[in-house]
């Protein structure tokens, strides 16, 4: 029997003390920055190329050829930039890494820094997530301390400074350009490419963007050799990654797992969909991904296949959503993220995504009328392709696929004139169907009431609390 | 009111600690306004000045920037600024009911402090912890699998000065003002401490191990 689960990033997360450089060595870290120092640097990117590992952040270019991109020999300083601004709803797994393994990080941006010949490298962090910063530094700190940043690194005569760049708040940026932007202290708003970053990056110079899973990843192939990263995974999709199950899930959590592992399999490790409940939707690689059904449970998740079925692989965020969850008011406040998030750069992207919410709230309130689902598809229509950045093409993802796949649901919502389900229900401590609350060993505040007991009753003056009583009641 | 002189040497020093990361100045930016919001709490018009000076930019260019990012402030917050994840997910999961419900007990408005100065409240998008929903955020420290309930006794907790702890993150809470400079590049000491993988991190691994699977590929005859 093969391994279904192939721990390589998170192998070691349950050690205490991973995070330390104390224990990433014991763990064998920081060979592979020595084996590769030792390399001519065109080597280590052909390395990676035959490895065949594709970007781990969404669009899935190959790392190797992106870095082969790099014009060597043009007098000009290069940049690597780490995209560490995790942001795609549902995506939850670089800020584990960071916070269990910042070094393969660390060890993984020295490497690509040496073989795109970079003397510079920027780790961008989304801002929201204080303790993964700190982890980050205190990381890049003890590499500096151990002689594997700074000059002279391992008296190879290779130079690196690595600095760490806090993000303030803002989705768009982690689009690579949008990202370069705000690294250059202004808005974060793409970018017409070409030229692209390899060419005219950070300061117009050449610059390799790459997503932290993707970074971190470089070690194990230097040290295991591209063969055996190679032999895992599909035949174009190589390789293992890191897949994060959320939602209406017995256990939710992260899956390493080689490319091309269906959701079936996944779930069924995962204890399947919470108890009494059924799968209704999901989606593959974030909210940016078209949704899938139960159709789609057999569907290996590797880019090829996920893409000949209509949707994309993107982050691997397998957000999953049962019966009890009213399509309508997802897209909906998926819609009202792609709306406050629009950089407003684009017109299509920042006008249409507010017409869009406008139309999604009148249909989940039982105000619409069959003609805006197809108002809302001509909308989309005027999005995709038409915007600088992929922003507003996976922002119309979930309004062309939630009609397409649960158009009925729609036109139930103008006949009854309102949402037929009861949001309750959705929720893991309202929710009927015998699951037991997750939430009470929540880290809130020591002394606290055990919570989900209490929360079904919670003296509402909110509707929504009112009613969780009631329902609370009504299901157990 | 303009900086003190004391103050303005203080931040002028950090400001030529963040300015030297970067080949060019504007890149320090984003750092500098974290720096500013530390000091004050949030971003003034004196916040804008004092990094436009730094930078040789205009007033306009800098506020261009700081009204794009929603994680600066042109109001003081509260000490301990709590952000719901409304974002699909959470919401359905149960994040739409605890920002209902905390709206009310607070009383306040979005990114409005309670009277006492100690709670702020807005709703978040999604903050890459979908594993543990619903996520409740303070300070930008992690706060997983809330209800309605735990919800309340945190920001409660928070106002009568109980002792608090994140679930995923640092032993002690960080003030506002604290963790905007931390977000300035000056982190604390408390990286060694806290909290590195719950449960949803380490969900995949520990079936792994239990089927002692791992990465290396099958060899021929081999099993496993």
């Amino acid at each position: 029997m093969t391994s279904v689960l192939t721990p390589s990033l998170t192998a070691h997360w349950d050690e205490p003390d991973s995070f330390t450089l104390a224990g990433y060595r014991r763990a064998g870290g920081y060979t592979a920055l020595a084996k590769a120092l030792e390399m001519p640097p065109d080597d280590v990117i052909a390395t990676v190329k035959a490895s065949g590992l594709r970007g781990r952040g969404g669009a899935g270019f190959p790392t190797g050829v992106k870095w082969g991109f790099i014009p060597q020999g043009d007098g000009k300083p290069h940049y690597l930039v780490v995209n560490a601004d995790e942001s795609e709803p549902g995506t939850c797994k670089d800020i584990p890494i960071m916070l269990a393994n910042p070094h393969a990080l660390v060890e993984g941006a020295i490497i690509a820094a040496y073989a795109i010949r970079a003397q510079r490298a920027f780790i961008y962090v989304r801002g929201e997530v204080l303790h993964v910063i700190r982890r980050v530094h205190h990381a890049i700190a003890e590499a500096y301390e151990a002689g594997f940043v700074g000059e002279n690194i391992l008296r190879s005569g290779f130079d690196l400074e690595i600095v760490v760049h806090a993000g303030a708040g803002a989705y768009e940026c982690g689009e690579e350009t949008a990202l370069l932007d705000s690294l250059e202290g202004f808005r974060g708003q793409p970018r017409l490419k070409p030229p692209f970053p390899a060419i005219e990056g950070l300061y117009a110079c050449p610059t390799v963007v790459n997503n932290v899973e993707s970074i971190a990843s470089v070690p194990a192939i230097i040290s295991g050799g591209a063969e055996a990263f190679a032999a895992l995974g599909t035949e174009r999709s190589k390789g293992f990654g890191i897949f994060s199950l959320s939602g209406h899930v017995t256990t939710p959590g992260q899956y390493e797992a080689p490319l091309g592992v269906t959701l079936r399999e996944l779930l069924s490790l995962a204890g399947g969909v919470r108890a009494g409940h059924r799968l209704k939707f999901w989606t593959p690689g974030g909210s940016s991904t078209p949704i899938f059904t139960d159709e789609h449970l057999d569907i290996p998740l590797d880019f090829e296949s996920v893409g000949a079925a209509g949707s994309m692989l993107g982050t691997r965020a397998l957000q999953i959503f049962d019966e009890t969850t009213c399509v309508v008011r997802a897209t909906l406040r998926w819609m009202e993220f792609y709306q406050h998030e629009s950089c407003g750069k684009c017109t299509p992207c920042r006008e249409g995504t507010y017409w869009i919410v406008q139309l999604l709230e009148s249909l989940e309130n039982g105000q619409g009328a069959d003609s805006d689902l197809d108002k809302l598809l001509d909308i989309c229509d005027n999005i995709l392709g038409r915007a600088f950045c992929p922003f507003g093409d996976g922002a119309v993802s979930p309004v062309m696929s939630s009609i397409k796949y649960f158009r009925d649901e729609f036109t139930e919502h103008s006949k009854r004139g309102g949402c037929p389900f009861d949001p309750v229900r959705s929720t893991v401590f309202g929710g009927s169907g015998g699951s037991p609350p997750r939430a009470s060993t929540a880290g809130g505040s020591r002394g606290s009431s055990p919570a989900a007991s209490t929360a079904g009753g919670s003296r509402g003056s909110s509707p929504a609390a009112s009613t969780a009583g009631g329902s609370a009641q009504a299901g157990s | 009111m303009a900086f003190s002189e004391q103050v303005r040497a203080a931040l002028a020093a950090d400001a030529a600690e963040i300015i030297a990361r970067y080949p060019r100045r504007r890149s320090a930016l984003l750092p500098l306004l974290h720096l500013v919001q530390a000091e004050e709490g949030y971003v003034s018009a004196d916040g804008i000045t004092f990094c436009a000076e730094q930078l040789d930019l205009s007033e306009a260019e800098v506020t261009a920037v700081v009204s794009f990012y929603t994680m600066y402030k042109r109001r003081p917050v509260g000490e301990y600024h709590v952000g719901v994840c409304t974002n699909t997910l959470c919401a359905v999961l149960g994040g739409d009911a605890i920002y209902a419900d905390l709206r009310s007990h607070l009383g306040t408005e979005a990114d409005e402090a309670t009277r006492d100065g100690k709670v702020s409240l807005e709703h978040i998008e999604c903050n890459a912890a979908c594993d543990y929903a619903p996520v409740v955020m303070v300070n930008w420290e992690f706060f997983d699998n809330m209800t309605p309930q735990s919800a309340r006794d945190l920001v409660d907790g928070l106002r009568s000065g109980a002792d608090i702890v994140p679930t995923r993150g640092a032993p002690r809470l960080c003030s506002w003002r604290e963790a905007s400079r931390i977000l300035a590049g000056f982190p604390d000491d408390q990286a060694s401490g806290g909290h590195t993988a719950g449960d949803p991190t380490l969900a995949g691994l520990r079936i792994a191990k239990e089927n002692g699977w791992t990465p290396e590929p099958v060899t021929e005859g081999g099993q496993r």
